[in-house]
């Protein structure tokens, strides 16, 4: 059994202490400054894609979209977080309270920690001798915790819904929670496909294992190998359906519940369930990225400096690329109902994903 | 470094909590939740036995159980959804008949 | 020392979450204290090393079998728990029970475990050894709780589903 207790998972610092990688002080300092700049990056984009959001579609629909505050109305997430600051947080009196208050922070704090073991670039140098990943923590295990910080985040739905106390937050809260769950399954079939191409779980290793070409000009992506564009197309659906987007947002469909499980809240703490939605749909392209896309792989050229910074905007690029397709589908199709959505998850995504997982074990035994 | 006892004995205090939540609770759904604190009590000593004696299985040991906790949580959820339609009760002192 | 504290704290919130289980009446709370427990103890399974374990755990019990409690929680608008002539017959053989139960457990912890300290991340379960075992030399117990699964969820399905509707698809087949 190989002792590998000093690289193992989350506690990776006990590696820094023995002195491996960086001293205990610079790795602290370097890690305090990759999770603010992360963060800070992370929030603004939450802020501009819903700006994005709305821009595009209301292109889509022939209208102009956010125009007045500023130029393009480049403006308008500031104009919004001030008013969802200011705005009075008002609290129903017939809801169960401590519930009601903890589930957007339940929601928020899920969407926003998974963030930290998604990596986006190689190594950089760090001054003072050294080198760190282009990410929080680089951990073994690290798809395997954004599975579990997504499967928790139902519970910030789910919560809501039932706290609130009233019936169109506790018909939300139910759908959202009976989908997410249907969903995770086809989810995480689908991604079982890419994992034994590549074996592992460390999404650094996954993307390195996507490096190169083949035929001498295809890239290496996962969603080139294989057949594993079906599992694109699953992953694709379902986390749709995860995220409560458009054609999946049922939780939240206007015209019968009002607005769903946030129906009752108001204020900042409906912002954190906004925040809370966008920011996964950012994870969702993220990991789409990563595991099908090549994650930061592209073309390298033109100076040092411009070689250093070039794969993360390939990564940017893909990631915005996959919200674009978001916003579209969102001005395209219209909503399911809720008899085919579960028909749809379990008769069609999940058998279609078993297929798929067999026929990648099979292609991959027969090959080795 | 953790005495290999410490983790028996958090292990230990977790299933008596379950045994007493299993005695002591009359909703069936929470009777449903102390057997699977129960089970997480007894997870936890295998992992410490693992730990203790170097060998894998008792971590495989966990998979098996977390298999059977849930299907015993999807069977005995749909057994109380079952008893709800027609009882309309989740007390189990008014479920003691032997038929739904 | 590390090691002993994140022990202690994450075994702390451990027990206080097994006791708030035991203290709620509302049958939500009881789930969320129950999530609790699991989270905390996913990090004592990292303590010991067991990454996959702990991932597992939080997917498959905090993440799909307690929303499954909450979700049918919900469902029945279950209401705080109703106190009956038995519940305080269970409550006098319930606390001894508890009582003898974890003394007995304490007694054979105390004559017949070692006392040997346990290295943070002891025995590292790491995905592939994990894999190598299940699907190796534990292959025929995995084939056999997967059947079980399929009963589990041909059971669920047939249960849970209204006589009703049950009838409606036979005569339209």
């Amino acid at each position: 059994m190989p002792q590998r207790s000093a690289d193992y998972c989350g506690l990776q610092f006990i590696a820094f202490i023995k002195g491996k990688v960086l001293s205990l002080t610079t790795f602290i300092i370097v890690s305090v400054i990759k999770i603010a700049i992360v963060l800070f990056i992370l929030l603004t984009a939450v802020a501009y894609t819903v700006w994005l959001e709305r821009k595009v579609v209301g292109h889509m629909q022939n209208r102009w979209g956010p125009t007045r505050v500023g130029p393009f109305g480049l403006l308008q997430p500031a104009a919004d977080g001030i008013k969802f600051l200011f705005k009075e947080d008002l609290t129903p009196p017939h809801v169960y309270k401590p519930l009601y208050i903890a589930a957007p922070i339940i929601a928020v704090v899920c969407a926003l920690t998974s963030i930290a073991v998604i990596p986006f670039g190689n190594w950089v140098p760090v001054p003072g001798g050294g080198s760190t990943p282009l990410q929080i923590t680089d951990i073994n295990i690290g798809l395997l915790v954004i599975l579990g910080i997504t499967s928790i985040g139902v519970y910030g739905v789910a919560l809501s819904g039932w706290s609130s106390n009233s019936k169109y937050s506790l018909l939300g809260g139910l759908r959202a929670s009976a989908q997410m769950v249907s969903y995770e399954i086809a989810l995480g079939l689908s991604l079982v496909g890419v994992l034994i191409l590549s074996g592992s779980f460390s999404l650094r290793e996954i993307v390195a294992a996507q490096s190169g070409h083949f035929w001498g000009f295809i890239p290496n992506w996962n969603i080139f190998r294989g057949c594993q564009f079906i599992a694109f197309f699953i992953y694709l659906m379902a986390a749709y359906a995860e995220t409560n987007r458009i054609p999946f947002d049922l939780p939240e469909a206007e015209t019968e519940l009002v607005a769903g499980y946030h129906t009752e809240y108001s204020a900042m703490k409906f912002a954190m369930f906004f925040m809370a939605e966008y920011a996964n749909m950012i994870t969702v392209a993220c990991l789409a990225s990563l595991l099908f896309l090549g994650g930061w792989h592209g073309p390298l050229f033109g100076p040092q400096i411009l070689q250093a910074i070039l794969p993360v905007f390939w990564f940017v690029l893909r990631v915005f690329v996959f919200l674009f397709i978001y916003i579209w589908v969102r001005g395209t199709l219209p909503r399911f109902r809720y008899d085919q959505l579960m028909a749809f998850g379990w008769k069609f995504l999940l058998p279609l994903s078993i297929a798929n997982l067999v026929v990648t074990a099979l292609v991959v035994a027969l090959r080795a | 470094m953790v005495p290999l006892f410490y983790y028996l004995v958090l292990s230990g205090i977790l299933f008596a909590c379950g045994v007493t939540g299993f005695l002591i609770k009359r909703n069936i759904i929470t009777i449903f939740m102390s057997i699977e604190l129960m089970l997480n009590g007894v997870n936890l000593s295998f992992v410490a036995f693992a730990a203790q004696w170097h060998a894998l299985s008792g971590q495989v040991f966990v998979f098996f159980v977390m298999v059977v906790a849930a299907a015993e949580a999807a069977v005995g959820l749909a057994i109380i959804i079952a008893v709800f339609r027609t009882r309309e009760t989740l007390n189990v002192d008014k479920v003691d008949l032997l038929k739904l | 020392m590390l090691h002993l504290v994140l022990f202690t704290v994450f075994g702390l919130i451990c027990v206080a979450g097994a006791i708030n289980l035991l203290v709620q009446t509302h049958p939500i709370n009881s789930a969320l204290s129950l999530v609790v427990v699991m989270g905390s103890l996913a990090v004592e399974y990292l303590l010991l090393g067991a990454e996959f374990v702990a991932a597992v755990q939080v997917i498959v019990y905090a993440g799909a079998i307690m929303v499954l409690f909450v979700f049918v929680i919900m469902l029945l608008n279950a209401g705080a728990e109703e106190r009956s002539k038995g519940s305080i017959v269970a409550l006098m053989l319930g606390v001894p029970g508890m009582l003898v139960g974890s003394i007995l457990t304490a007694w054979v912890l105390v004559k017949h475990s070692g006392t040997q300290p346990v290295a943070l991340g002891a025995l590292p379960g790491h995905p592939k050894d994990i894999a190598q075992l299940l699907f190796h030399d534990f292959l025929l117990p995995f084939e056999v709780t997967s059947i079980l699964v399929l009963i589990a969820i041909m059971g669920a399905v047939v249960l849970a589903s209204r006589p009703e509707s049950i009838e409606k698809t036979k005569k339209e087949n």
